[in-house]
């Protein structure tokens, strides 16, 4: 018995000894893990998952550690108070995932304090990556898919005249703004504005969308969450009768979110979004992902958008890992080592902006089709190469400080 | 037509089918909270539930849409009576606080199950086609399903009104409603007449969570988001009422129907503004007694 | 006459006795739960001790520091004069606003000034709608300060150039405290700011309710109609009590806006004013403790709960509660008093 203990204890010292200059790269993941956005926690963290399966063995011998907690509402301060822990009490290395806006706005001054790196995978709001030097953004900002889609509108899809519908609160404020401004300046005209109700609960989209039926413009650029509200813009404009009426459905990719576009049925066929991201994206990467997706969660589940970004997210902290060779202590060489990274990943080529920390990604108009073998898929119409977030380029409002 | 007139006409359409389901997800609360005085946030579960069921039956088992929502209704009603007599019996004497931690504790874990089951990602059901387009009057085309709830809503209201005005146990119902006691002391058994009551609430609701699927979709969290909307019927039509639920289901239904078409800068104000003026008039509801 | 008089006035000394009897029993019995006992200090010396005992974990201690506050507010209208309100987080929102646009907006970022503004403000909004709402009982009562809460969040939403909407009043910067404390990563500066905020808070609360006016408060939940016979200015004191739990909810609010640096629209959401009523239910109403350990056990519950499973967390919680309606009736605390109750018989 006692023997076994000091063999036990030798064979602990030789680990010990064996792995001592590798590192244990703690890295603390905030996601919406419950409520009514869990299924966007779930999107991201199955890709975080995956990438830390599959890549583990790249940075060898380190490791890397996920923590996970519960980002909860989009309310900031739970995800402060968690993120906040997650430094203090975990003493995480960096911070990954974060689903709202919200969220990256409260926890913006504790990262610079902490001088912990905080890696973007969704929050959207263009300003954001301007609040702490700490922050790096793998996903995009509203402006990526909506000012591009505002001259694509015009000039491919042949919108003349368009309304915009958006969820009231500031994403949607900021994604319709950005349509806007390329679409004015491409020559189009706004018909109507209409806000569609809190972000929390689904609104009977019916009485708005009759609405703006009835001024017949062209197009209608519509901006909602990507949960359950995608689901029932295209039930509410299917049911219209709406593309008969000959009003086009366009919108960010948040329209269709592929783990939700097969639900959606022949309502949402002829939709055209901008985005950056679709499972049916003809790239070697792409393929590959979707593959290894398939092979760990099934195959009805399909990865999304955010999943993409959750997928690159981390191998930008891998690359900064085996840049840094695991030394990961000090925060602001981490962000520099992300600083102009670039890969190839699902969403092809995307590259971390060094001045702004945000991305910059190709961007491509998409319409929905019925593919031969009977599932709904995407037609890339058109593709713009290395899109910036015009609000900084432009610095509108927020964006220019 | 004139284009007021056709504006009008879509309102009341729009609004009307939105009031059928606000009325067939709500009435069984108000007939819980009139009867019993039982504070039941659980209803949200039950009519989430409901609507889990229906997605199972149609897209794992590829039964009809209408008979799903019959199977739910059926179900939800049957085992509804097991939490009845199980638990909510045990407070029926009990504050109403009691009974609000036990039916949102009873929510909690009816989300978590349901996380569990079915993932968080929303779900939809499968239309058959005569649901999924749309009816052309000429002047304007109507979604077919929008229809089909206000029929269904309709023939709902007229049964439910039969069976509360015209039959025997209706009859009891009222009279319970109005004064337990005496209910009680002339022979009606108002435990059994309640959980008969509540079961068919329940029922409804569930069928209720089963129209809401193609509005709304169906995640989890069903089960409380939608909560409020149901209590604010409930309050503005008054306690017990079948006739004030009506009542208030439609007057919030096309206002805020009207509200979301003619002002939508000021969307979420009217439901909430509607509730207040009403209950400042009529503490009580349409048709609550004081 | 001379007899019957001299009756009359035995009789009236007779009263007068029994009045001076009666009033000096009352005023020994409130002297008496006035006075403090031991285990009062209990719930203190839990504060001070996991101040040192987590010194990583004070973010978190802060976030229960400011719920008990706002659970002991609603204590004092619910748990002693019996207001149900389901709309107790507008109050909350509105203190936490004053700070948030105070500093946003106007430059004031003296935190400790900021939490009189806020308890000021609140208290006025919560007299202005007391006025009107108290009026009314029951469900009536529970939608109306519902639609309030809802209304100011939708006038917040229409107004989000000003409010900063659902994305918030971002980067509040706060002056250190008393010029001297400034704010630290470890959240050590505002715990126990919070912690002496809330001990401030908490004496005035118990004086209110021990004193004749908390009596009355109490006669009012138990039977509003003798009250009202006897000649007690019920609607004023309701009003009263209802204006000074709106000013505390603001105090607690002011204080949530400092801790997160934070605020945004959704401090005014329903599940804010439930959440805060499940808390006290849960520890126990009309007992004062009853808000700190209600919600104490809800917060680190779920606290360990959400990092045991992320996911499935609110299982737990759920099912903490349906046991306490089934097994401790009178919350958790009352669990406590009927431990105490059961000892003491069996010492005996």
């Amino acid at each position: 018995m006692k023997l076994m203990k000091y063999l036990g204890a030798a064979a602990l010292a030789l680990a010990v000894t064996g792995t001592a200059n590798a590192e244990n790269v703690k890295i603390g993941v905030v996601l919406p893990f419950s409520g009514a956005n869990a299924d966007l926690g779930q999107q991201m963290d199955k890709a975080f998952d995956l990438y830390v399966k599959l890549h583990a063995k790249d940075i060898a011998p380190n490791t890397v550690e996920l923590i996970k907690r519960d980002e909860g509402p989009p309310t900031g301060a739970q995800a402060k108070t968690v993120a906040t822990e997650l430094i203090t009490n975990d003493k995480v290395n960096m911070l990954a995932g974060f689903s709202f806006s919200p969220s990256s706005i409260a926890l913006a001054p504790v990262v610079t304090q902490a001088k912990i790196p905080m890696v973007i995978s969704n929050a959207g709001t263009a300003w954001i990556t301007n609040l702490s030097p700490y922050i790096v953004r793998l996903s995009f900002s509203m402006w990526h898919h909506g000012y591009p889609m505002g001259a694509f509108a015009y000039d491919k899809i042949g919108c003349k005249t368009a309304a915009l519908a958006y969820t009231d609160f500031p994403p949607g404020k900021d994604s319709t703004e950005a349509f806007k401004t390329g679409f004015e300046k491409a020559g189009g005209k706004i018909v109507d504005s209409v806000p569609l109700g809190s972000p929390v609960q689904v609104p009977d989209f019916t009485p708005y969308f009759q609405k703006i039926k009835d001024e017949k413009p062209d197009c209608m650029y519509v901006f909602i969450p990507s949960g359950a509200h995608a689901t029932g813009v295209t039930k509410a404009y299917g049911e219209l009768g709406m593309r008969k009426a000959g009003v086009k459905l366009i919108g960010p990719m948040d329209l269709i979110p592929d783990n939700k576009l097969q639900d959606m049925g022949d309502a949402a066929i002829g939709t055209i979004v901008m985005g950056n991201y679709a499972v049916d994206l003809e790239n070697a990467e792409n393929k590959a992902f979707n593959e290894e997706w398939h092979k760990a969660y099934g195959k009805d589940s399909y990865p999304d958008f955010m999943s993409a970004a959750a997928w690159d997210s981390m191998h930008a902290i891998f690359d900064a890992i085996k840049k840094l060779n695991g030394k990961v202590d000090d925060g602001a060489k981490v962000v520099d080592a992300m600083k102009g990274w670039s890969t190839n990943g699902p969403r092809g080529h995307v590259m971390i902006d060094a001045d702004t920390r945000d991305i910059v990604q190709d961007e491509h108009a998409m319409e929905v089709i019925r593919k031969p073998d009977g599932k709904l898929g995407i037609k890339v119409l058109g593709t713009t190469k290395a899109v910036k977030d015009e609000c900084k380029v432009q610095k509108i409002g927020r964006c220019a400080s | 037509m004139p284009h007021f007139a056709i504006i009008a006409v879509s309102i009341l359409f729009d609004g009307l089918a939105y009031a059928m389901f606000l009325f067939i997800t709500s009435v069984g609360l108000s007939v819980t909270m009139g009867l019993m005085g039982f504070v039941n946030l659980a209803h949200g579960a039950f009519a989430m539930a409901g609507g889990y069921i229906v997605v199972s039956l149609t897209r794992n088992l590829g039964i009809g849409f209408v008979p799903s929502l019959a199977v739910a209704a059926v179900t939800v009603g049957a085992v509804s009576v097991v939490f009845e007599r199980g638990l909510y019996r045990r407070l029926y004497k009990a504050t109403d606080l009691e009974q609000v931690l036990l039916t949102i504790g009873l929510a909690f874990m009816a989300i978590a199950t349901a996380t569990y089951l079915y993932g968080p990602i929303p779900k939809s059901v499968p239309l058959p086609e005569w649901l999924q387009g749309d009816i052309n009057l000429g002047f304007r085309s109507f979604p077919s399903y929008r229809a089909f709830l206000i029929v269904l809503g309709v023939v709902l209201v007229t049964v439910l009104w039969y069976a509360f005005e015209r039959t025997n146990i209706g009859a009891k119902i009222r009279a319970a409603v109005d004064n337990r006691r005496m209910a009680e002391s002339v022979g009606i058994n108002v435990d059994l007449l309640f959980t008969l009551t509540f079961a068919v609430g329940s029922g409804l609701a569930a069928l209720g969570g089963g129209l809401a699927i193609q509005l709304f979709g169906l995640s989890p969290s069903f089960a409380v988001l939608y909560l409020v909307l149901f209590l604010i019927v409930v309050a503005v039509g008054g306690l017990g009422s079948l006739k004030g639920t009506l009542m208030a289901a439609l007057v919030i239904g096309i206002i805020d129907t009207g509200g979301k078409y003619l002002l939508a800068e000021a969307g979420g104000f009217f439901i909430y503004a509607i509730t207040v003026v009403v209950l400042l008039i009529k503490p009580a509801g349409f048709y609550g007694r004081e | 006459m001379a007899v019957s008089d001299s009756k009359a006035a035995e009789r009236v000394l007779d009263v007068s006795a029994d009045r001076r009897q009666a009033r000096d029993r009352a005023a020994g019995y409130l002297l008496r739960r006035h006075h403090f006992q031991w285990p009062e200090a209990l719930p203190w010396i839990v504060a001070i001790a996991a101040f040192f005992l987590f010194p990583d974990r004070m973010t978190f201690g802060s976030q229960v520091l400011v719920m008990i506050m706002f659970a002991l507010s609603l204590d004092l209208i619910l748990g002693y004069a019996g207001i149900v309100t389901l709309g107790h987080a507008a109050f909350f929102g509105i203190g936490a606003y004053t700070v948030g646009l105070g500093a946003a907006r106007l430059g004031w970022t003296e935190p400790v000034s900021g939490l009189f503004a806020a308890a000021i403000v609140s208290a006025f909004v919560g007299f202005i709608t007391g006025w009107f709402l108290l009026r009314y009982r029951g469900l009536t009562l529970l939608m109306l300060t519902l639609a309030t809460a809802i209304m100011l969040q939708e006038t917040g939403n229409l107004r989000s150039d000003f409010s900063g909407g659902y994305d918030g009043l971002p980067g509040l910067e706060f002056k250190p405290l008393l010029g001297l404390f400034d704010y630290d990563l470890y959240g050590h500066t505002y715990y126990l700011y919070a912690l002496a905020v809330l001990a401030v808070v908490f004496f005035f609360v118990r004086r209110i309710v021990y004193s004749p006016f908390g009596q009355a408060l109490t006669g009012i939940r138990e039977n509003v109609k003798r009250m009202h016979a006897i000649g007690s200015p019920v609607h004023r004191r309701l009003v009263t009590v209802y204006s000074i739990a709106a000013g505390i909810a603001g105090i607690a609010g002011a204080l949530f806006t400092q801790t997160n640096a934070y605020v945004t629209l959704t401090v005014f959401d329903f599940d804010n004013s439930a959440k805060v009523m499940v808390m006290l239910i849960l520890g126990g109403t009309g007992r004062l403790y009853g808000a700190f350990l209600g919600a104490a056990v809800y917060m680190v519950l779920e606290d360990h709960l959400s990092k045991l499973s992320p996911t499935f967390w609110q299982f737990g919680i759920g099912l903490l509660l349906v046991l306490a309606v089934l097994f401790a009736r009178r919350g958790v605390l009352g669990l406590f008093e009927d431990a105490g109750q059961y000892l003491k018989r069996f010492r005996s």
